[in-house]
Order: structure tokens, then sequence, then C-alpha cells
């Protein structure tokens, strides 16, 4: 921040009940404002859209059998989705961070498209290449895979969607990362396995696993990509976004709202738990 | 009368059908006298932009005024959404009575009674479900019993999210009533193996077109019979097949009466509709291939429309709102028939 530089004077500073850094009470105010606005008000909106409903009612619409196995299918397909993003997108990270190649500022622009290409878009483009005359699907369909239209399609839509998570928060992390402490390792004798699993991967660690809640939580509420290339088939390949999609199109907001809030209540169980084992974590590792 | 659309107004229109995904495409640039918003179903954008055409020139000649018609299309659940939540569109013209109904349920935007307001239960045009099948008709797909043999996958749009699904699923129990009467186990299975053969839910009509006919998938088509003659028409290697019983699937149209209350549209909105009924437009209609009342036109397109007994709703389940709750509400009939 360029501000002016008089608040960082020591004779102010040092006064009992002044902070170092100026200008704590705007910035936080502008934050809370914001967060209020974009995340507390839909939120406020899904609590008042449900508390027309009764707890019985809540309950009967949350644990309905095909929504129980529509949630099954989700957690499955971005569990997995995630564990393959979290593999290839260290790669990823990996790659463009230590080695130097012609075309790897494009191939690092190219991480980020899957954020910039409209969801829905890129469902049919996979849809497209996936089904049993698409591209991909043939060569699948030598080996007896069917990928579109099954739960496997769902995986690769989630997986595409939220690749950029992954390589987007390990990356800083291995761009900071000092030689020195790999140098020492080897010096010592490490093999190279030893200096990446002792040295690199704890340092990776919580950006690793940030990246990969971050993919998971994201191909929960995934609906525009997944939806095309799904096949929908009722308990083997319909997820979560698609009930609530079917309750919406009934004009049954509250039951809508009913199964949105086990998504978001999941979500940030998952995101909080997730902060929490990372300070944890990183105060291990600082103290070690 | 000029209607008084401030900027605000207008954005904060187009900004809320954007956000339901709807789509929203303009007529004609230049500014007009007066401006309509009709709020439609997904696969009338052609339809309906060849009628717009053919209404401004009538409308011109007679009142001397020019007039801006603005199509919002996308399903027509959504569409009847976004009309409760404040979307001012000035006509519906939907594919689901009970896409119009809403609005006086839960809106009351229209009387009760909107049905009785013009000619045919309020519905210019009507059309039924149809097959398409790959050319040559490999599996000799004829008629709705075909459908359950084993050997036969077919790609219908999800009948929770797609009016057009679930006129697939009625016309199969139509004919599946027709078939075994009061056997309701033998109907019961009949539409469980139905249900079972498919091969993908699409979301919505197109979609499913798009599964069949771009990704290769199913042996047979199930969707409107003008969707079918379309795309048999515009593509190679596929046939039509319109089975002897089906459903008769009505397109209802109203104004929405505190709309043009609002705007100050109302005797634009009315001869809009109202103009459907005409030879002109009924022929206009024919020929993207949907069913019309008019006798001169029907005659001209006879060639073009099979015999089939088409059944209404209120002989396969009493009435829209009985046929809503017992089969597809949450836990209906529909969900039963899915589980496991």
């Amino acid at each position: 921040m360029n501000q002016s530089p008089s608040g960082l004077l020591p004779g102010r500073s040092s006064q009992p009940g002044k902070r170092v850094l100026p200008g704590f009470a705007l910035s936080l105010g502008v934050s809370l404002f914001f967060i209020s606005l974009v995340l507390i008000l839909p939120v406020t909106g899904l609590i008042v859209q449900t508390a027309g409903m009764g707890w019985a009612e809540y309950w009967a619409v949350v644990t309905d059998e095909r929504v129980v196995a529509s949630y099954k299918v989700t957690l499955w397909a971005a569990a997995l989705a995630s564990i393959i993003n979290g593999v290839v997108g260290l790669l990823l990270a990996w790659v463009l961070v230590r080695y130097e190649f012609p075309g790897k500022r494009l191939m690092d622009a190219l991480v980020d498209l899957p954020f910039a290409l409209p969801t829905a878009v890129a469902g049919i483009t996979l849809t497209a290449l996936f089904a049993p005359d698409g591209w991909y699907g043939q060569l699948f369909a030598l080996l007896g895979i069917k990928v579109a239209f099954t739960p496997l399609g769902i995986i690769v839509a989630m997986s595409f969607t939220s690749l950029p998570f992954v390589v987007r928060t390990v990356q800083p992390v291995l761009e900071d990362f000092a030689p020195e402490d790999e140098e020492a390792a080897v010096s010592l004798g490490a093999s190279d396995w030893t200096v990446f699993r002792r040295i690199l991967l704890p340092a990776m660690w919580p950006a690793l696993m940030t990246g990969v809640a971050l993919s998971f939580t994201r191909s929960l509420g995934e609906f525009g990509a997944v939806i095309f290339i799904a096949g929908n088939m009722p308990y083997v390949s319909e997820i979560i976004s698609l009930m609530i999609f079917v309750r919406l199109q009934e004009f049954d907001h509250a039951a809508a709202s009913a199964i949105a809030s086990v998504v978001l209540v999941a979500s940030l169980i998952l995101l909080l738990g997730i902060n929490l084992w990372q300070a944890r974590y990183l105060r291990r590792l600082q103290g070690r | 009368m000029l209607r008084k659309s401030s900027w605000l107004s207008k954005a904060g229109r187009i900004g809320s059908s954007l956000l339901l995904g709807a789509s929203l495409s303009v007529a004609q640039a230049q500014a007009a006298d007066q401006e309509l918003l009709n709020s439609s179903y997904d696969i009338a954008r052609e339809l309906f932009s060849e009628y717009n055409e053919l209404f401004a020139k009538q409308w011109q000649e007679k009142t001397g005024k020019t007039v801006e018609i603005k199509q919002s299309h996308a399903g027509s659940s959504r569409q009847a959404q976004a009309i409760l939540q404040g979307l001012r569109a000035d006509v519906v013209t939907y594919n689901q009575v009970t896409d119009v109904d809403i609005l006086h349920q839960r809106g009351n935007l229209i009387p009760e009674n909107w049905r009785e307001r013009l000619p045919n239960a309020s519905s210019p045009y009507y059309s039924t479900m149809a097959f398409l099948v790959r050319e040559g008709n490999p599996k000799n797909i004829r008629n709705w019993d075909d459908l359950v043999r084993d050997d036969v996958s077919s790609v219908l749009p999800n009948p929770k999210t797609s009016g057009n699904g679930r006129y697939t699923y009625l016309a199969a129990l139509g004919y599946a009533q027709k078939t075994f009467g009061d056997d309701q186990d033998a109907i019961d299975d009949f539409l469980r193996n139905m249900l079972g053969n498919v091969a993908v839910f699409d979301t919505g009509g197109r979609g499913a077109t798009t599964t069949f006919v771009e990704r290769g998938i199913g042996d047979v088509l199930l969707t409107f019979e003008a969707e079918v003659n379309n795309i048999a028409a515009q593509n190679e290697g596929y046939e039509v097949v319109v089975p002897k019983i089906s459903f008769l699937a009505e397109f209802p149209v109203t104004w929405i009466d505190k709309s043009v209350e609002k705007n100050g549209t109302e005797e634009l909105a009315k001869a809009y509709l109202e103009n459907l009924y005409t030879e002109d437009a009924q022929r206009l209609i024919a020929g993207f291939y949907n069913r019309v009342h008019n006798e001169t036109v029907k005659a001209e397109f006879a060639d073009q429309f099979p015999e089939v007994e088409l059944l209404p709703v209120e002989e396969i389940g009493g009435s829209w709102e009985n046929v809503m709750k017992v089969h597809f509400a949450s836990g209906g009939k529909l969900d039963q028939l899915q589980r496991r």
C-alpha cells in the first residue's frame, strides 16, 4: 500500500493503541462490507428460503433416496477428480517452475483456460471429445471404456474445470523455495526421492492440500460442465446440482435451498478444517 | 401511445433475463414506436423471429406504428420463473399449460380463466410426440411398444427438467392405458421398461437432439413432431416415425395483464396473439411442422401430418394439476418408476 510513511515513524507507531500499519479500520471495513455483500447476503437468502419448511420436511428433502444417491456420486467423482488434479497439478506446477523450455509462457497461460471458458462450453466440448464417436472417445471405445454419459465423464469434467486451483496454489510456494535446502540435503548424500519426500513435499504440502480442497469444493457445485457429459441417469450419474435444478424447475425453492444448504455446509466444514489443519501444520513446521 | 421505458428498467430486464440464462435477441436496432417482449420456450426461436416480422409489417399497415418485438427463449419453466421474479414480459408463448398456470397461482399476474380468452383454449397451434430413427430404421421402430424391447436404446429429455420429456412420458402412458386397460401393473411395467431403455437424460429438448444427432447415441430420439421433422429436413440419414397414438401437446399463449397494464401495451399484446390465428400466421407456423387449426392451411399441409389419435391430458390423467401431482411431483409415479 502506498500510504504516507508518517504512520511508520517510530514515534507514532510506539504510541499505545496505534498500529504500525495505518488504515486498519478502513480496510477492514471495506473487506467486511464486500464479504457481507458477496457472501453473506446470498447465504442469508438461502437460509430464509429454507426456513419456510419444518425440520421434518427439511430432513425428508435432504435424505430422499435419489438425492442421497446424488451426494454419493458427486462426492466420489469430486474426490477422484481432485486427487487426479493433485497429482497432475503438482506435476504441472513443478514443470512450470523448475524447467525452462520454449512455449513455457503459453503453457502457463493455458493453465487458466478452464477458468476463462464458460463451463457449459467446456461441458459440450468435453462431451464431443469423449462421446463414443469423438476423438478421445473412439480410443477409449477400443479399450471397451465408456467415458461420456457415465460417472467417468463426471470426473473428467470436474478435473477439467478445477485443475487451475492446484497449479496456482502450489506454483508460488515452489517459486519461493530456496535451493539451499535441497543442495544441503544432496551434499549430505540424500537421493532425489528423499529430497523430494523430506524437503520439497513438506514445504508444498499445505499449498497442495489447499489446492486439492478448493478443487474438491468447486467440483461439488459444478453444474454447467458436468450436466452435458453426465448422462444424468437416476441413481447412477445424477449430481447434486441437478437435483437442485430439478427442484427449481418444480418451483420448489425451499427444497432447492435445502439441498444447496447441505452442499454449502459440507464445503464450509471442509475448507475450515483445511485451514485449521494448515495452521497447525505450519506451526509444527516452523517450531521444529 | 409511447411506452415509457427508462434505461434502468431496460437494463434490469436484460440483466434479469441474462442472469437466468435466457437469451434476449433484439429484433430491430433502431428505435420503434412501440416495444413488446415475448417470453417463449427454447426451440421456438426461429418460428417467432419469422412471425415477428410478419406481425410488425401487418401492425404498421393497420396502425401506422412501428413495433419492436424482443424475444426471450429458454426452458419455459425457467422463463415463467423469470416473470415471477419480475421480468415484465408482455406476452408468453410457452409449450406447457402448467408454466402459464403458475403465473396465476404464484404471482396472480393473469386471471384464472386465461385459457378462455383466445380460441382453441388459447393454443394457436399444437403438436405431438414423434420418433426420429436412423436411416432405414434398422431397429424397425414403429410404435411405443418397440421402445421397451431389450435391443432398443432411446434418447429423450429428462421429464423432471423438461416439458418435452413430460409429454413423451404422458404419450407412453396414454399408449399403455389404451393397450393394457385397467391393468395398472402392466402399465407400470411398460413405463419402467421404457424409461430403463433411455441412454441419456438431457435437461432439455435441444440437448437431447444434440446427443442423438451429433453424438450418435441411441436408436431413437423422442421429441416434438415439429423438432423431429426439422432435424430430418436439415440432416441426412434420419427418418421420421409418427406413432398411431400420441399425446396432444398444446402451445398456450396469453398476455400478462399486470405487465401490459404497466407497459401500456395491452392492445398491441392482444393483437400480437390474436394474429397467430390468422391464415398467414397459421401457414407460417405449419411451415415449422406444427399442427394448426385453420382448415385451409390444414388442407394445404395434409400430407405433412399423418393421422394420429391425439390423447389430451384430460383423457390420460384428468387435468394438468392432477398429472403434475400424481406423476411428476417429488416422490410421484415417475420417481417410483425410476427407483432402483
